[in-house]
């Protein structure tokens, strides 16, 4: 059962990385650390300290609005490209996508 | 002149007679002073005692004095005296640490302090002057005391006391030795043996002292921070909440649980592997996908063809998505179903038309938030010919095979297995199996289905706990029903089902179409007779569908290219239409009762609305390559699209223009009616007009 847990999340996290446009994928845990990152380690680091502050304050500011609703996920777009959070209760999964390619 | 002068000197005499010789320097002065005076005065000795006084008297002004007339010299000057002493400060700060902010001191002291001296003066009776005469001895003017209480007692020392006390004591000095007197005196001082003491101190051995400290070991520490919101405080609650009530069904649990005594324990893997990220994942997928197909998510939502205000009786439809999916290469789609609780949700039935081309089938779930890949799919052995979702429970579905068994799958759980499957033994068809569709739940409240095949047989199967219970329904057969007594000479024509459809309110009224054409009527409550038959088409009936609106009105498509529309109380059909190709399926539209499309097997999609245009289609448009044939439709049932089914498995998602989906206008003055009644009441238009000149023609 874990084992077919583990190949589907797998799968799925290759045909997100098989999309188009997409520049890299991050996990990170709830501490920020990154535990799986299709990226170079200095810009892994780089995304996952900074986001990890704002998913933070974000989930803050949602929950201290209404403390029964919940965060589902964060876009933040940009000249460049757009990056994708979506916070888990101990993950969060970054996606980096440029989507006009 | 010697008057004075004898006075003076008397004077002098008597105070070096009386005074120190200090005071002879002062006298000497006075004299000066007074013979001085007698220079000066005219030497009037009349009252020579008078005169020197009042020499003392004379003003002397200084010469710088201001002169001040009479009336101001009288002018009387009020002096108050006052305890405040204008030197001190009026507003003196302090700072108070209570309340972190300069306060001013309430009360001031006024005290002026002039001048001070420290005095080395003792009262006579404190301890410290008592001690001080101890060690110097009474003096002269208590000796007479003393010598009476010396006589007495020689030995004992010189005792300086308080005189009072001696006084009173000294009566009884002499017949009391141990009086109180006494050993007060020894308190003061050491009693010593004034011929032979001698002092002989001696010291102990002092113990060493030795410190003697332990140190345990700290105590772990940890720094701990957090913040107090509001949600982390409710977050605390419910999980408090939560444990309660785990709490309770534990306990409700261990009492039915008392006798089998197994232990379950519950793992909570918390793995550190990826398996946690999975909804996340999903999501994120489902975010990326977005981006790319952003134009059709706009689309779908956003676009209206404009074009379609100049063109009255004309409608397109948009190509959206495209759903396609490695493994189903080379399979068709043989069926289509849109979820009825989750809206974006669909399943697809993947098998193959080929009776030579059998192989096994799929059932694919796609969500239209993420076309690149199906939320759910299950292979199966046998080709999928048909599935059905259940109405409310939209976790379950049912599945006709090719090999004629049928298959529940729970969505919810996990495995690839269905959770019932019929087998040959629980009456199985013997041929494939058309159609599928689930049924309200029976008195016990199981869960039923309906299915139709090609053996001739409608079957009802009912799932009771982990079986699946057969009751069939009806046994078609080519007769007429007249004959009652020939069951089994009738039976030996079965007909062979090919679709069947419920009426949408009427329960057990239900319709199905057969291979040779004909439709029949039957109730289930009705086993051995129709209660009517349709000679409809020539060749095998495809799909036959009830109106959503309208209770007497359906539709039938075959496979001799026409498309009939009946009255079920007319044998004959109200309205034909003809599309020069196979029809796959036809499908209404559950927002308007007289919208209806068709699919054909030249890849085109035929759409019409009967309010508008009787005779022809409001659009006909190819939708896919020319190769490909499409196999079946369905409306959503809420958005204005429709998915249509081809047989290289792809499913195309289209949106349905403006003018496809019009809804009559409504009178102005009147109130905008109902919508199902105002279907109805669009269509029994329809219907009257049709029967006009059907009557018309019959008389």
């Amino acid at each position: 059962m874990q084992s077919d847990l583990i190949a589907e999340v797998e799968e799925t996290l290759k045909r997100i990385q098989s999309q188009k446009g997409v520049q890299g994928i991050i996990i990170i845990n709830a501490e920020g650390i990154p535990i799986k990152s299709t990226l170079d380690n200095s810009s892994t680091v780089q995304y996952a300290g900074l986001l990890h502050q704002l998913v933070m304050k974000t989930r803050s500011t949602v929950r201290d609005l209404d403390p029964q609703n919940d965060l589902t996920f964060l876009r933040v777009r940009s000249k460049k490209n757009e990056i994708m959070i979506a916070p888990d209760k101990d993950y969060f999964l970054i996606v980096i996508q440029n989507p006009s390619d | 002149m010697s008057v004075p002068q004898r006075a003076g000197a008397a004077k002098t005499k008597q105070a070096i007679s009386q005074s120190h010789s200090s005071k002879e320097a002062a006298a000497a002065k006075l004299l000066k002073a007074a013979v001085k005076k007698q220079d000066e005065d005219d030497g009037t000795e009349v009252g020579d005692g008078a005169d020197e006084w009042m020499q003392r008297k004379t003003l002397i002004k200084p010469p710088d004095q201001v002169d001040l007339t009479e009336a101001e010299l009288k002018e009387e000057f009020t002096r108050i005296l006052t305890t405040n002493n204008p030197h001190a400060p009026q507003n003196i700060v302090r700072y108070s640490f209570k309340e972190r902010s300069y306060k001013r001191i309430g009360g001031i002291d006024q005290l002026a302090i002039h001048f001070m001296l420290a005095g080395n003066l003792l009262h006579k009776d404190s301890d410290e002057a008592r001690q001080q005469r101890a060690r110097q001895g009474l003096p002269d003017e208590k000796a007479a005391v003393e010598s009476i209480v010396a006589e007495t007692e020689e030995e004992k020392p010189d005792s300086p006391q308080v005189e009072i006390e001696e006084v009173t004591e000294v009566g009884g000095s002499e017949d009391r030795p141990e009086s109180v007197e006494h050993q007060a005196k020894r308190r003061d001082q050491k009693l010593k043996n004034q011929f032979k003491f001698t002092e002989r101190p001696s010291q102990t051995l002092n113990n060493p002292l030795r410190q003697k400290g332990c140190q345990t070991e700290l105590p772990p520490r940890s720094n701990f921070s957090a913040t107090a919101n509001q949600w982390v405080i409710y977050d605390a609650y419910m999980e408090e909440l939560q444990k309660q009530n785990k709490e309770r069904q534990k306990a409700s649990l261990k009492k039915e649980e008392e006798k089998s005594k197994k232990k379950t324990i519950l793992v909570e893997t918390e793995s550190d592997n990826i398996t946690r990220v999975r909804q996340v994942a999903k999501i994120v997928e489902r975010m990326v996908v977005q981006n790319t197909f952003d134009e059709i998510a706009q689309d779908f939502k956003y676009f209206e063809d404009s074009s379609d205000e100049f063109r009255e009786q004309e409608g397109t439809l948009l190509p959206l998505w495209k759903f396609q999916h490695d493994k189903v290469k080379g399979l068709a789609v043989t069926s289509l179903c849109w979820n009825q609780r989750y809206k974006d949700l669909f399943a697809v039935g993947l098998g193959s038309y080929d009776f030579t081309k059998q192989g096994y089938g799929m059932v694919l779930f796609y969500s239209l938030k993420n076309p690149t890949f199906p939320e759910y799919s299950y292979i199966t052995l046998s080709g999928v010919m048909c599935l059905d979702i259940h109405a409310k429970l939209s976790h379950l579905v049912a599945v006709g095979f090719y090999n004629g068994c049928i298959a529940v799958y729970n969505l919810k759980e996990k495995s690839t297995q269905p959770m019932y499957r019929s087998t040959a033994k629980s009456g199985m068809h013997t041929d494939p199996v058309w159609q599928v569709k689930w049924q309200k739940d029976d008195l016990d409240s199981n869960h039923n289905l309906f299915s139709v095949s090609s053996d001739g047989r409608v079957v009802s199967w009912t799932l009771v706990k982990n079986e699946l219970v057969f009751t069939e329904i009806i046994k078609l057969s080519m007769g007429d029903g007249l004959t009652q007594g020939l069951e089994e000479l009738q039976f030996l024509n079965p007909a062979c089902g090919t679709s069947f459809d419920f009426h949408k309110q009427i329960d057990y009224l239900f319709l199905v179409g057969t291979e040779e054409g004909k439709i029949f009527k039957c109730s289930k409550a009705y086993s051995s007779q129709f209660l009517e038959t349709y000679d409809g088409h020539h060749m095998s009936v495809h799909a036959v569908r009830w109106n959503y609106f309208h209770p007497k009105v359906f539709l039938s498509c075959s496979a001799d290219w026409t498309v009939k529309i009946w009255d079920h109380t007319v044998r004959t059909p109200m309205f034909t239409f003809d599309m020069n190709s196979a029809v796959g399926d036809v499908a209404w539209s559950p927002y308007s009762s007289t919208v209806f499309a068709a699919v054909t097997t030249d890849g085109k999609v035929h759409v019409f609305d009967l309010s508008i245009n009787k005779y022809e289609a409001l659009c006909q448009q190819p939708v896919v390559p020319k190769k490909a044939k499409l196999t079946h439709i369905d409306f959503n049932l809420v958005y204005p699209i429709i998915i249509v089914g081809d047989d290289r498995g792809c499913v195309t998602t289209l949106k349905l223009s403006p003018n496809l989906r019009k809804k009559p206008k409504e009178k102005k003055g009147q109130e905008p009616p109902k919508t199902p009644e105002m279907e109805v009441a669009k269509m029994e238009k329809l219907l009257s007009l049709q029967r006009e000149p059907d009557n018309s023609s019959l008389g």
